[in-house]
């Protein structure tokens, strides 16, 4: 039975592009729609009702959200190829432990460093940072967060590298200065193809920022 | 070799609870170390250094943390019996959400409710009920969240119950009255010995926070 795969989604965000990294590791062929989320499609609306959030997974009709969890379904469906997650169960806590502090830790922070000025926004800075080198240490000198191999944690994080160029140009920090080694890593990402198609380029995720921070009066 | 399973914990944390009911599901012989939240003993730094929170599992040395994250585990090695997920994937995306969505909404709320006064306690328990509406909706005419059988999103919600009375005492408010189902489902769920067995009593919880807040000096 052939697959149909629509994914709705919105070209920055770093959710988004984690599930277009697991498709891409999979070699799955899908539909990708583009949300205007100032006027979210009656599709995004029905499929996914409780958040209104993308990205949305249609499979066959069938909706899934968050991004992590459409992760893990990928999966768990496409599992004959690049499995994302360790199938040692011990392995496996840890991989969805150290994506669920990601999840924690880093999102709300990153927002502060471009939104936010002044004091706030040297909290969220120096929380980056810090975020950042616990997420080193978890590295060590593994070439990814899963080992040898790619995986879930790798994806997880790997996204938001497309807004480092944004946070450091708003926040006036270096992040490799203080995380050359998750720099180091992001680049080792950015050399698989499923990553580099993924991502878009920093710029433009920065262009994007500046121009909605004048559309919603942010400056 | 026989296993080595601790549980480090708080008794009236519903996160706890969830891994209690968890392993009495399975059937599992554990040591319960209920820990003083305002002195962290040495091995609750060990184990979870990151978070620094109960509840953690430890397994034959190695730890576990997260309360979903350690259910999924004791679900994935515990798996000849009284399976928590589904099997299938989409299924189990579908729980994954649910248990997601308690895990963000209800927390968060029961913290809004708890820690503010007047017009933002009133917006908070609005909301409460909002939430509670939605899962009343999902929950449907099953007799629990995952169907036929108590699951993985009955398991990560039925702890909170043990907090309805202080909720309601605090709070002011029915919930009986307003989500009839919830509370058909919740006593339905406490007609099982591993639920029963591990809930501790409402009373006890609400002299707990009551304790909390004359302490903390709240509301």
């Amino acid at each position: 039975m052939a697959h149909e795969v629509v994914l709705l989604d919105f070209w920055p965000s770093m959710f988004g592009m984690r599930v277009r990294v697991a498709l891409a590791e999979k070699g799955i062929k899908y539909e990708y729609k583009e949300e205007d989320l100032r006027n979210k499609s009656p599709l995004l609306l029905k499929m996914n009702p409780i958040h209104k959030k993308i990205p949305v997974l249609i499979h066959n009709g069938k909706p899934i959200c968050e991004s992590l969890v459409i992760v893990q379904y990928i999966d768990e469906v496409w599992k004959d190829k690049n499995p994302f997650l360790p199938s040692d169960p011990y392995h496996k806590a840890r991989s969805r432990f150290w994506a669920d502090f990601i999840e924690q830790k880093v999102y709300d922070t990153a927002r502060k460093i471009w939104a936010t000025k002044g004091e706030e926004q040297e909290v969220a800075k120096k929380e980056f940072i810090e975020t950042f080198k616990i997420l080193e240490g978890e590295l060590g000198e593994k070439p990814f967060f899963g080992g040898e191999i790619f995986g879930f944690v790798d994806i997880a994080l790997i996204t938001f590298y497309s807004w480092f160029y944004t946070y450091e140009t708003f926040g006036n920090f270096s992040i490799e200065a203080e995380c050359p080694k998750i720099i180091a890593w992001a680049k080792r990402c950015m050399q698989k193809e499923s990553v580099a198609n993924s991502l878009p380029d920093q710029k433009k995720i920065y262009e994007f920022t500046v121009w909605m921070k004048k559309y919603f009066g942010m400056d | 070799m026989a296993d080595e399973v601790v549980l480090l914990d708080f008794w009236p944390s519903m996160f706890g609870m969830r891994v209690r009911i968890a392993l009495a599901e399975k059937g599992i012989k554990y040591e319960y170390k209920d820990e003083d939240l305002r002195n962290k003993s040495p091995l609750l730094l060990e184990m979870n250094p990151i978070h620094k929170k109960i509840p953690v599992l430890i397994h034959n040395g190695k730890p576990m943390c997260e309360s979903l994250i350690i259910v999924q585990y004791i679900d994935e090695v515990w798996k000849d019996r009284c399976p928590l997920l589904p099997i299938d994937p989409y299924q189990r995306a579908h729980s994954r959400f649910w248990a997601d969505f308690v895990d963000k909404k209800v927390t968060e709320v029961l913290l809004k409710m708890g820690t503010t006064k007047g017009e933002e306690k009133e917006a908070g328990k609005k909301e409460f009920f909002e939430i509670f509406m939605i899962l009343e909706g999902e929950l449907g005419d099953k007799p629990y969240f995952g169907g036929e059988t108590f699951g993985f999103v009955d398991l990560s919600l039925i702890p909170y119950y043990s907090w309805f009375y202080a909720i309601e005492t605090l709070g002011e408010l029915n919930i009986e009255a307003e989500c009839p189902k919830i509370v058909a489902w919740a006593k339905r769920c406490l007609q099982k010995e591993t639920v029963a067995k591990t809930l501790p009593d409402q009373k006890k919880v609400y002299e707990y926070v009551e304790q909390m807040r004359k302490r903390f000096g709240n509301g």
